[in-house]
C-alpha cells in the first residue's frame, strides 16, 4: 500500500543545531494528521519540510509514492495555508485564487470552474471581487484555504491556520474544516498548538517534542493511554495530576497508602519493583455518591475552587500532594473543606520514574 | 464606567474645556509651529512677493515691476540650460535611483551571506557629503587622470570617456556621481521595506510555483507602496537642491553646460547681487515643485473617501 506522504529518516540541521533528526512518518490516504506540540519542537519545520521551502540535510519524502525530496513545492502536489493567511493584498479575492493558475497557464474556463467551485465550498462567492482588506479575519482564512482548494492537489498542509483568529471564530472554522475533510477527503496535515483543535480534529495526532515524535495515535488513545509523561502532561486541560510514589508488586505505593492497581492495563507484565508516577485526570476523579463504587478512595482538603459554569475546578491538597478536581458545574464545595474522591485504576496512568515511560 | 458616573458632582463630573486637552503636548509644538508658519510659509510668501520687485541687496524692498524678472529669466540661456538640466537629471536620476536601489535590495534580501559587510558598503557613498563625491567624480572622470586613462593604459587606445570636459554629456558626469552617491540610500530604504513583507507570502508564491521575478513584480512591490512614496519623496527633494555636487564636479563647465536651478538661484542672489531675479528663479522652482505634488496628493489623499 502505497501512503500519501511518507517521510524517511528526516534530518534537517541548522549549522550545527539539529532541528529534526531521523524522523519517521507515514501518513495515510485521506488522513487528517495534526502535529502538535508547544512552540519550538519543530512541527511547523517538519511542514515547511514536506511542503518543500526548507532543504532537509538527510533522509527522503515521497508524495502519492513519488520521491518529492528535492522537487520544488510547486511540483509536489500540495496546496498550503498560512498562519498570517499570507494573502496578496493589492489582488481581490478572485484574483488571489487565480493567480497561481494563471501563472501556471491553466486555461480560462478551468479557472473560472475551480474558483467558482472553491467560492461554492468555502461559501466565498460574495466577495469574490473583495481585496483582502476589506474582509474579516475569518474571511481572509477562507481566501487562503481556497487558494490552496483551486490548486485540486492531494495534500493539504496547513500551518496554525486558526491562531491568528478570536475565540468564537476559531472555533466555527474549525467546525468548517471538519466539514471540509468529511467532503474533500484529501489528507491533511495540520499544524497547531492548539490541543483542542488537535484532539477535535485529528484522524491521528503526533505529538513532537524537540523535533522527534513523541506518540503517533489516534486522539482518543493519546488522551487515555498517553505513552510518557511528556505527552500526559501535554494533553489535557487542566492537566493531569502526578503523585510519585513506588510501585510495588502490582500496588501503588504512596506515603503511607497502598493503592491497589487492578484494573490496570500495564503495557508489559510487571515484574520488578521501581520507583513510579501515577497520573489522575481531573475529571476522572469522581465525588459524592460515586465515590462508594470506586476502589480507590480519598479524602482531600480544598485550597481553591473555580466555578467555571460547565465545570467546577477544585484545587486540593491530597497528602502533601497538590490536586486537582473537575466536578461538576452544580457541584457546591467550599474553600477548606474536606470531601471524599474516588478514582478508578484503569482510567489513571503509570509510569516509570527513569525513563518516564507508561507502564 | 458612564452608567455608575451619573449622578456624581466632583472635578471629573464637568467636562474639561477641549483648549485645555493634551496642553502639554500643545506647548510643546508652538516652535515648530512657528517654524513652519514663519519660516516655511512666511519666507516663501516673502520670496514671492519680492519675485515681482527690482530689489537688488537684502533687505531693501525695492519697486513693484510685475513679471520683468521672469520675463528676463525665461529668456536667459543660462536658465533654460539649468531647467534642462535639472529635467534630464531628475528624470534619470529618480528612474535609476529607484531601479538600481531596487535591485540591489532585492539581491540582498536573498539571504546571502556578509549581508552587513555589503550593506556598509553600498551605503558608504551616502556618509560622503556631495562637495567630496564631486571632487572624488570629477578625479575619476577626468580624461588625464581617471577611468579613460586606466582603460587606455589597457591597451584600448581609442576609448573616449570624458564626460566632465564635453558639454554635452556633462550632466550625464553628474549624473553617475549622483546615483553613486544616492542609490546606496535608497537600497537600504527598500531593503527595510522588503523585510516588512510577510515571509509567508514569499511561501505561498512558492507553493503556488510563481517565479521570483513575478513575485516581485506583482506582489511585493505593490505591497511596498508606502515604502516608494518615501523614497521618491526623498529622491525628489534631493533633486530639486541639487547644487554642491555640479559646484564640486563641475562649477557649471564647461560654459554653462552643467548649470542647474539651484545654482543659478544662489549666484543672482548672492554674487550677481539681482535677488528679484533670483527669487523669481526660485519661484518657478516652487511653481515646478507643486506642479507635481499637487495632482499627487489629490490623488493619494483626495481618492482615499471613495477607495
Amino acid at each position: 500500500m502505497t501512503y500519501s506522504v511518507e517521510i524517511k529518516q528526516l534530518d534537517l540541521a541548522f549549522g550545527s543545531v539539529k532541528v529534526l533528526q531521523g524522523l519517521d512518518l507515514n501518513i495515510n490516504e485521506g488522513e487528517f494528521l495534526v502535529l502538535l506540540g508547544s512552540s519550538g519542537c519543530g512541527k511547523s519545520t517538519l511542514l515547511n519540510c514536506i511542503a518543500g521551502l526548507l532543504e532537509i540535510t538527510d533522509g527522503q519524502i515521497y508524495i502519492k509514492g513519488e520521491n518529492v525530496t528535492w522537487a520544488e513545492p510547486s511540483e509536489r502536489g500540495i496546496g498550503m495555508v498560512f498562519q498570517s493567511y499570507a494573502l496578496y493584498p493589492q489582488m481581490t479575492v478572485k484574483g488571489n485564487l487565480s493567480f497561481g493558475l494563471k501563472n501556471a497557464k491553466v486555461p480560462k474556463d478551468e479557472i473560472e470552474k475551480r474558483v467558482a467551485r472553491a467560492a461554492e465550498i468555502l461559501q466565498i462567492g460574495p466577495l469574490l471581487d473583495r481585496k483582502p482588506g476589506a474582509l474579516s479575519g475569518g474571511q481572509r482564512q477562507r481566501v487562503a484555504i481556497g487558494r490552496a482548494l483551486v490548486r485540486d492537489v492531494d495534500v493539504f498542509l496547513f500551518d496554525e491556520p486558526l491562531s491568528n483568529l478570536d475565540a468564537k471564530l476559531r472555533v466555527d472554522l474549525r467546525v468548517e474544516l471538519k466539514r471540509l475533510h468529511n467532503q474533500l477527503e484529501n489528507t491533511m496535515i495540520y499544524v497547531t498548538h492548539d490541543q483542542i483543535e488537535a484532539m477535535t480534529l485529528a484522524d491521528r495526532i503526533a505529538i513532537m517534542k524537540g523535533g522527534q515524535i513523541m506518540q503517533l495515535a489516534s486522539p482518543d488513545e493519546i488522551y487515555n493511554r498517553p505513552r510518557n509523561l511528556y505527552v500526559a502532561d501535554f494533553i489535557g486541560s487542566p492537566s493531569m495530576n502526578f503523585i510519585e510514589g513506588h510501585l510495588e508488586g502490582g500496588n501503588f505505593k504512596v506515603d503511607d497508602m497502598v493503592l491497589p492497581m487492578d484494573g490496570y492495563e500495564f503495557v508489559a507484565p510487571q515484574t520488578a519493583d521501581r520507583p513510579a508516577t501515577i497520573g489522575i485526570r481531573p475529571e476522572h476523579v469522581v465525588t459524592g455518591e460515586l465515590v462508594r463504587n470506586t476502589p480507590l478512595k480519598f479524602s482531600v482538603d480544598i485550597d481553591l475552587v473555580e466555578p467555571m459554569g460547565s465545570d467546577t475546578l477544585v484545587y486540593a491538597q491530597l497528602g502533601r500532594h497538590p490536586f486537582r478536581i473537575r466536578m461538576d458545574g452544580q457541584a457546591r464545595v467550599n474553600v477548606g473543606e474536606t470531601i471524599e474522591i474516588g478514582v478508578d485504576p484503569s482510567r489513571a496512568s503509570l509510569f516509570d520514574k527513569a525513563t518516564e515511560d507508561r507502564l | 464606567m458612564a452608567v455608575t458616573d451619573t449622578g456624581q458632582t466632583g472635578a471629573g463630573a464637568k467636562k474639561p474645556s477641549p483648549l485645555f486637552k493634551n496642553l502639554t503636548a500643545k506647548i510643546a509644538a508652538i516652535p515648530m509651529i512657528m517654524t513652519a508658519l514663519v519660516v516655511f510659509i512666511g519666507c516663501t510668501l516673502w520670496t514671492i512677493y519680492h519675485s515681482f520687485t527690482k530689489s537688488r541687496l537684502l533687505p531693501a524692498p525695492d519697486r513693484w515691476v510685475g513679471l520683468e524678472n521672469y520675463e528676463r529669466l525665461w529668456s536667459e540661456n543660462r536658465w533654460i540650460v539649468s531647467i534642462e538640466n535639472l529635467a534630464i537629471y531628475g528624470a534619470c536620476s529618480l528612474i535609476l535611483s529607484l531601479v538600481i536601489g531596487f535591485i540591489l535590495a532585492a539581491l540582498l534580501d536573498r539571504k546571502i551571506r556578509f549581508e552587513n559587510t555589503i550593506r556598509t558598503i553600498i551605503l558608504y557613498p551616502f556618509a560622503l557629503s556631495f562637495v567630496v563625491t564631486g571632487l572624488v567624480w570629477q578625479w575619476i572622470l577626468n580624461p588625464q587622470l581617471g577611468l579613460q586613462n586606466v582603460v587606455r593604459g589597457w591597451g584600448w587606445e581609442t576609448f573616449t570617456f570624458d564626460p566632465i570636459n564635453n558639454a554635452d554629456i556633462v550632466i550625464y558626469g553628474i549624473l553617475i556621481a549622483g546615483i553613486w552617491q544616492g542609490s546606496g540610500f535608497v537600497m537600504v530604504l527598500l531593503l527595510a521595506g522588503m523585510r516588512g513583507i510577510d515571509e509567508d507570502v514569499w511561501k505561498a508564491s512558492r507553493v503556488e510555483g510563481i517565479p521570483a521575478w513575478k513575485t516581485y513584480i506583482f506582489i511585493v512591490i505593490p505591497m511596498m507602496r508606502p515604502v516608494f512614496v518615501t523614497a521618491l519623496v526623498i529622491i525628489s527633494a534631493g533633486i530639486i537642491k541639487v547644487y554642491d555636487l555640479v559646484v564640486a564636479q563641475t562649477s557649471g563647465g564647461p560654459g554653462i553646460a552643467s548649470e542647474v536651478p539651484a545654482k543659478y538661484v544662489i549666484e543672482k542672489m548672492f554674487t550677481s547681487q539681482n535677488l528679484g531675479l533670483g527669487f523669481a528663479a526660485s519661484t518657478m522652482m516652487l511653481l515646478s515643485v507643486l506642479v507635481v505634488l499637487i495632482p499627487w496628493a489629490y490623488l493619494e489623499f483626495g481618492g482615499k473617501k471613495n477607495g
